[in-house]
């Protein structure tokens, strides 16, 4: 095998909840050693994508392979090559951490021994020594997760699949959390991690795709990302009768891009390619006579990024066309969706 | 938690400098599962129902109330109208209550795996290169002793309000034995309903409706000739009726009757389609 072979290698990925498409032809290339992020809204379809290429979820349409290895042909080979840490922690509750860690080891075809040394390396390198011999139903959150990914971990598999690693930890944890994924790919591991957060695949990713609905919608690095929808985001709060048209008219002419209505009247969110843009803008709208009721430049949002991508925001996504059956127009729908707004493989 | 170390020991240890290798890991991984390996994974996975059994004694309660209140309660109550006298009753009841406490136990076989399933854990056995036979077949190894408990404290209680097993003690191991053949064989059908229903709540309803018929329209607590004809023809091809008469000639004469191979043979065709349904199932649902 070449380094040329990608870790994951998917093509068309579809599958069909019964007359529901919630993953619906979708193409991933994740190459060996990098990280590589999936980012959608709740409800994209970024589970059931990665449960498809860990053998959790038949296929029910396209091709993936891992490592050039078939994964609807070969689940049993996928299984030796890959860790999944889900949404939720996949341990025993009733046993405790050691036991766990002893029991995943023991079913891969460790001797009883070197599975306990597995367990006691992984729970130092998880920080959870301390809790070995404690039942899981008095972990933590965020040590339910540790100890989740330490279980990953046993056999060293070559790709790890990680499901919205944060989700629901506090900062602290969630920062933990990053330089232990960014530790697996410094020894050589390849990650595929899902997420909600755009911060978080912009810290982690190498390379994300955006999933919306079931499809990808874009891909690239996260500075490509960003750039499609500006560096930060003015938000600005008009006072009380302050003409919005002439302001919009204003952001146009300085910012040199539209801005954003929210749906409270008089707020609008303006994307910025850099935050400095922001005094000029302010400025516009003083010579325009239009006054403001507050400020504030925030980055931009994953619902921001979802906006410019789809033109529909992040929690658009689980009800408004979710429940009509649109997938069966044609097999091919990624190739032939509108692709005028999008960055398509942005390279 | 640990409070001494403010961040977490994410990167590995320096000493260890390890790379992974897919190269070599692809180049390892085996397309499937040697024999030993099934057998191996089997007994870890009997070896956590052990485990979790140890901390949840409570389990074994239908196990242990069922055979002394079963056995007590039917020989006071119905030995006098079936048998003339307890004493007399016994040798009919005995195995009767055995078949009995045997059958609902694999039910209980069926309810625990279905509420086991839907655990997490069960998310990361489906991800490991294990045997998918392995999570539904070694819970059932680990509750063979469920159903010694089952039929071994029946026949004790048995023996404590004046039973006399006249197939003597290795009659009534053979009945212990064939008890726990059966009820093993036929915890795969429960198995299955496991594999296949939404809920446990559901694999109890169904099993109840299976049950109940089964192990009352037999020949467990009356004697055959005692019913009307259309009941007596259902009553005689009623498999838990093989197992209740291979039991009673096994215990009270010590001898293998044609029962005991009509109950065998019925258990290896159970086991013969349910054990591959249920890996299916499993395989396919989850
Ligand atoms: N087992 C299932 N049966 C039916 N629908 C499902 C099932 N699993 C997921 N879905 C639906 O598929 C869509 C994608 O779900 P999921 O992959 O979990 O999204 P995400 O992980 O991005 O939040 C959702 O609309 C969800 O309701
Ligand atoms: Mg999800």
């Amino acid at each position: 095998m070449t380094t040329a072979t990608a870790a994951v290698e998917a093509i068309g990925l579809r599958k069909d909840f019964g007359g529901f498409r919630a993953v619906d032809g979708v193409d991933l290339e994740v190459r060996q050693g990098e990280i590589f992020g999936v980012l959608g809204p709740n409800g994209a379809g970024k589970t059931t994508a990665l449960r498809m290429l860990a053998t959790l979820l038949p296929i029910d349409g396209g091709q993936a392979r891992v490592f050039g290895v078939d994964v609807a042909r070969e689940p049993h080979r996928i299984r030796q090559l890959i860790g999944i840490t889900g949404q939720y922690a996949s341990v025993d509750e009733d046993m405790t951490a050691t036991e766990n860690l002893w029991m995943f080891g023991r079913l891969q075809g460790l001797r009883s021994a070197d599975a306990r040394a597995t367990a006691r390396r992984l729970l130092a390198q998880f920080d959870l020594e301390a809790a070995a011999d404690r039942p899981i139903a008095q972990f933590s959150g965020g040590m339910r997760r540790r100890l989740d990914l330490a279980a990953s971990l046993i056999t060293r598999p070559p790709l790890i699949f990680l499901d919205e690693p944060t989700t629901g930890l506090d900062p602290r944890t969630r920062g933990q959390m990053w330089d232990t994924i960014r530790g697996l790919v410094t020894e050589g591991c390849t990650v595929l991690l899902t997420t909600q957060y755009l911060d978080e695949a912009d810290q982690l990713a190498g390379r994300i795709a955006v999933l919306d609905r079931g499809r990808k919608v874009a891909e690239g690095t996260p500075a490509q990302l960003k750039a499609s929808v500006g560096d930060s985001t003015l938000q600005l709060h008009l006072a009380p009768g302050a003409d919005q048209e002439q302001a919009r008219q204003v952001v146009l002419r300085v910012a040199g891009a539209e801005p954003v209505l929210t749906p409270e009247s008089g707020r609008m969110n303006v994307p910025l390619d850099t935050a400095d843009r922001a005094a000029d803008v302010l400025i516009g709208l003083r010579g325009a006579g239009v006054s403001i009721a507050s400020v504030s430049v925030a980055q931009p949002s994953l619902d921001e990024v979802f906006l410019a991508l789809t033109g529909h925001g992040a929690d658009a996504g689980e009800d408004d066309a979710r429940g009509g059956t649109d997938g069966t127009d044609d097999t091919d729908t990624f190739a032939s969706r509108p692709t005028d707004q999008i960055p398509q493989e942005v390279q | 938690m640990n409070t001494a170390s403010p961040t977490l020991a994410a990167a590995p240890p320096a000493a260890t400098a390890y790379r992974v290798d897919p190269a070599a890991a692809v180049a390892a991984a085996r397309p499937r599962n040697t024999p030993a390996e099934t057998v191996s994974q089997t007994l870890i996975m009997a070896r956590r129902a052990l485990k979790k059994m140890r901390r949840n004694p409570e389990q074994f309660f239908d196990v242990t109330v069922q055979p002394l209140l079963f056995t007590a309660m039917f020989a006071y109550i119905f030995g006098g109208a079936i048998a003339g006298g307890v004493k007399n009753y016994l040798p009919v009841l005995i195995p009767g209550i055995v078949a009995q406490t045997v059958l609902t136990t694999c039910m209980a076989t069926g309810v625990q795996l279905r509420e086991d399933m839907e655990k997490g854990v069960f998310d990361r056995f489906k991800s490991l290169p294990m045997a998918r036979i392995a999570p539904l077949a070694g819970p059932m190894v680990a509750d063979l002793i469920r159903y010694l408990i089952a039929a071994g404290l029946t026949f004790l209680t048995g023996v404590v309000i004046g039973y006399r097993p006249h197939g003597g003690v290795l009659g009534v191991l053979g009945a212990v034995l064939l008890a726990i053949v059966t009820g093993w064989s036929l915890a795969w059908i429960f198995t299955w309903l496991g594999t296949i229903t939404k809920s446990a709540k559901s694999v109890q309803g169904i099993s109840m409706m299976i049950l109940f018929p089964l192990t009352f329209l037999s020949n467990a607590f009356v004697p055959v000739s005692t019913l009307p004809g259309w009941l007596a023809a259902f009553v005689k091809v009623n498999p838990v009726s093989h197992l209740v008469s291979g039991t009673r000639t096994l215990a009270n004469q010590g001898s293998v009757g044609a029962e005991v191979g009509w109950t065998l043979l019925a258990c290896l065709v159970v086991v013969a389609v349910f054990a591959p349904l249920s890996t299916l199932s499993y395989r396919r649902h989850l």
